[in-house]
């Protein structure tokens, strides 16, 4: 046995643990309760153990980890596909070998997730792929055990309904979830974050340009942002109405402090060496500022724009629990819930998890094309 | 710095924002609530002089902007003048919000420093959960607050835990992203000191890289609290809670009762700040004895 062999024999301790687990499903065969409806077929239950013994028997052999990874990545996957699709109609009725198997499997797929992890690459694009694949990995699996756990054990649906249904309650409600992001994403939160971005700016600029309100308004920014201003929200509905307009002056009112303070610190981010050469240039404020200490600061304002694009979103989600025309997500999270349309309600933190995430990687994306001189984008 | 240089620096130009803000204040108080006020004098055929109409806007029971005063008389009224125990105080509500806001704050913080332990020293983790802790954060998780809330409710859990749940939630995420950037500040040649005494990773990290992590800890456990008690507040909305500043906001808009409503926002904005200021002291007082520079 090469001393190679040897160390891909200690190193895979999930393989071996996997294995374990395979053999004792094994042992305590069926995967099903013995009502179950509808059996696995012999050619399922043989390919479900095949598949994951196989996995756990390549990822001790000494092979290139690229390799080995896409290997063990089929194996359990497949395996796992088949047991989760054979609970169609058998929900709740897993028996522990089940349970044990996905298990098996999941430990393959965290090998998987080891071996990927340890690869070392040059090229920048490979890198990036890896950087999407490994995450991926993690997040599909935290799908499958909801899946496997919620269907297999059978938890009422009011509880935690599957993630396979909340997708097919997606799909079949898109116009509905449509007009809420409308609603709530295109009217309120756009508008309440323009207003409130660019008026934390203009103040930002005032502040920087007299001392003495900068001196004031610091230590009030400061302490703004510890606040709860989330609070607001029934009074801004009060004064503006339940439409969307109470919903963006909630929102402008979060996104102002963020964007004041942090464009205050942004503009004092230029070095002396830089301003005093511009003062040898004889510059005035306003060149000094648009030439130098803007595109210094941009990095600070997109800090900003950053926490400001969750910001948003919460604002405009939470102040719709206070009253809205009958539409927009926070409104539909709280009649539905009230229902117990709970695969619905998932439905819309999906849209919201989707729209957060959209909205914030515009915005970075922005950055990047932006401050493409900063020493965090310029890479190795 | 001498006490003069700090009175004209800080507390003068701060004082001034203040004062600007309380008269803007006012000014708004009357032009929101005159209307309204005209309506009324006009049905009850009243004429008032200016400035005994000046004096009506600004003591309506149910303005649209109350002036400060208002909201100051009532937070008095409800802080000091009611027995503690007794459903109209601002300190019994103060002090629900306050239990379930440490408990989620306590869990958040042990939760934040265990993962962020992970991923220091499992590369595996940091590669596939660091980026979900992230993206978690650019999702607006407020959304599922009610859902928290009426799910933990279904199976009998209400009270404190659901939205001590939804603070944890909320606070974990600072602690974590601040402790890995912690534990990962000592630099390299101290890792290599650290290698040539021939330290265990456990003795690493119990004598380099926690001492070196705990400034970030305190600093990132201001914002945890902050977002925690965020996270209580929004947590008493979507039941219509019985206790707590956020049923009291809740309860304030059903009833239109303005003052009580910018009551329980100051008492949210004091007790934000005490929390903060009591994390940083904290912060402070351990630094000193861990023989750190006053800064």
């Amino acid at each position: 046995m090469s001393a190679l062999m040897r160390t891909s024999l200690l190193t895979s301790w999930q393989g071996w643990l996997s294995l374990a687990l395979s053999l004792a499903a094994l042992a305590t065969l069926p995967l099903l309760d013995p009502d179950a409806v509808a059996r696995f077929a012999p050619m399922a239950l043989f390919a479900i153990f095949a598949l994951s013994i196989a996995g756990a028997v390549v990822s001790f052999l000494p092979l290139p980890p690229l390799f080995l990874a896409a290997a063990i990545f089929v194996f359990c996957h497949l395996s796992t596909s088949i047991l989760i699709s054979g609970l169609s109609g058998n929900e709740g009725k897993a028996a522990t070998a089940f349970f044990l198997m996905i298990a098996a499997n999941w430990l393959l797929a965290w090998r998987c997730v080891s071996l990927l992890s340890e690869i070392r690459t040059r090229s920048r694009f490979a890198d990036g792929l890896l950087g999407l694949a490994i995450p991926a990995i993690f997040g599909a699996w935290l799908l499958i055990l909801w899946e496997a756990l919620t269907r297999g054990f059978g938890v009422p649906f009011i509880l935690l309904p599957p993630p396979s249904s909340i997708g097919l309650r997606i799909a079949a409600s898109l116009s509905i979830l449509w007009a809420d992001v409308q609603q709530t994403i295109f009217k309120a939160v756009l508008a309440g974050y323009i207003l409130g971005c660019s008026a934390g700016f203009v103040v930002a600029i005032l502040a920087d340009r007299f001392a003495f309100l900068r001196a004031g308004l610091m230590p009030i920014g400061n302490l703004m942002s510890a606040l709860p201003i989330i609070g607001v929200a029934p009074v801004m509905v009060m004064w503006f109405g339940f439409d969307w307009q109470s919903k963006a002056a909630v929102v402008t009112i979060m996104t102002f402090f963020p964007m004041l303070v942090n464009t205050v610190a942004g503009l004092s981010a230029s070095g002396t060496m830089e301003r005093d050469l511009m003062r040898s240039y004889a510059s005035d404020y306003r060149q000094t500022l648009m030439k130098l200490r803007l595109p210094a600061a941009m990095p600070f304002i997109f800090n900003a724009l950053k926490i400001n694009s969750t910001l948003a979103l919460i604002g405009a989600i939470v102040a719709e629990f206070f009253g809205t025309p009958i539409v927009g997500m926070g409104f539909r999270i709280s009649t539905e819930i009230g229902r117990m349309n709970v695969d619905m309600v998932w439905a819309e933190i999906a849209v919201a998890a989707l729209a957060g995430s959209l909205f914030y990687g515009v915005v970075a994306l922005a950055e990047r094309a932006t401050t493409f001189w900063h020493p965090s984008n310029r890479g190795g | 710095m001498t006490t003069q240089d700090t009175l004209k620096s800080r507390i003068l130009p701060v004082a001034t924002v203040v004062l600007v803000i309380v008269a803007i204040w006012y000014v708004g108080a009357y032009f929101m609530n005159a209307p309204f006020q005209r309506d009324l004098d006009r049905r009850g055929n009243v004429t008032s002089t200016p400035m005994e109409f000046l004096g009506k806007t600004m003591s309506q029971p149910k303005p649209i902007l109350p002036a400060p005063h208002q909201v100051a008389s009532n937070v008095f009224e409800n802080t000091f003048l009611r027995s503690v125990s007794s459903n109209r105080s601002l300190v019994y509500h103060a002090w629900v919000t306050l239990s379930s806001t440490l408990a989620g704050f306590g869990f958040g913080t042990l939760l934040g420093i265990l993962i962020a332990v992970g991923i220091v020293h499992v590369r595996a983790l940091d590669r596939s959960l660091m980026p979900w802790i992230i993206a978690s954060q650019t999702v607006p998780i407020l959304a599922v607050a009610p859902m928290v809330i009426v799910t933990l409710g279904a199976i009998g859990i209400s009270g404190l835990v659901p939205k001590a749940v939804i603070s944890t939630y909320l606070s974990f995420f600072p602690v974590a992203v601040g402790m890995v950037k912690g534990l990962r500040s000592p630099e390299l040649i101290q890792l290599d000191l650290m290698r040539t005494y021939h330290a265990s990773a456990a003795q690493t990290f119990w004598k380099l890289r926690v001492p070196a992590s705990v400034p970030f800890l305190f600093t990132s456990m201001k914002v945890a609290i902050a977002a925690s008690l965020v996270g209580a507040i929004v947590g008493e909305l979507p039941t219509g809670a019985v206790a707590g500043i956020g049923s009291k906001l809740l309860a304030g808009a059903y009833y239109s009762q303005t003052i009580d409503i910018w009551a329980a926002l100051v008492a949210g904005s004091v007790l934000a700040s005490l929390l903060v200021a009591v994390v940083g002291i904290a912060g402070k007082i351990v630094n000193r004895n861990m023989g750190g520079k006053p800064t």
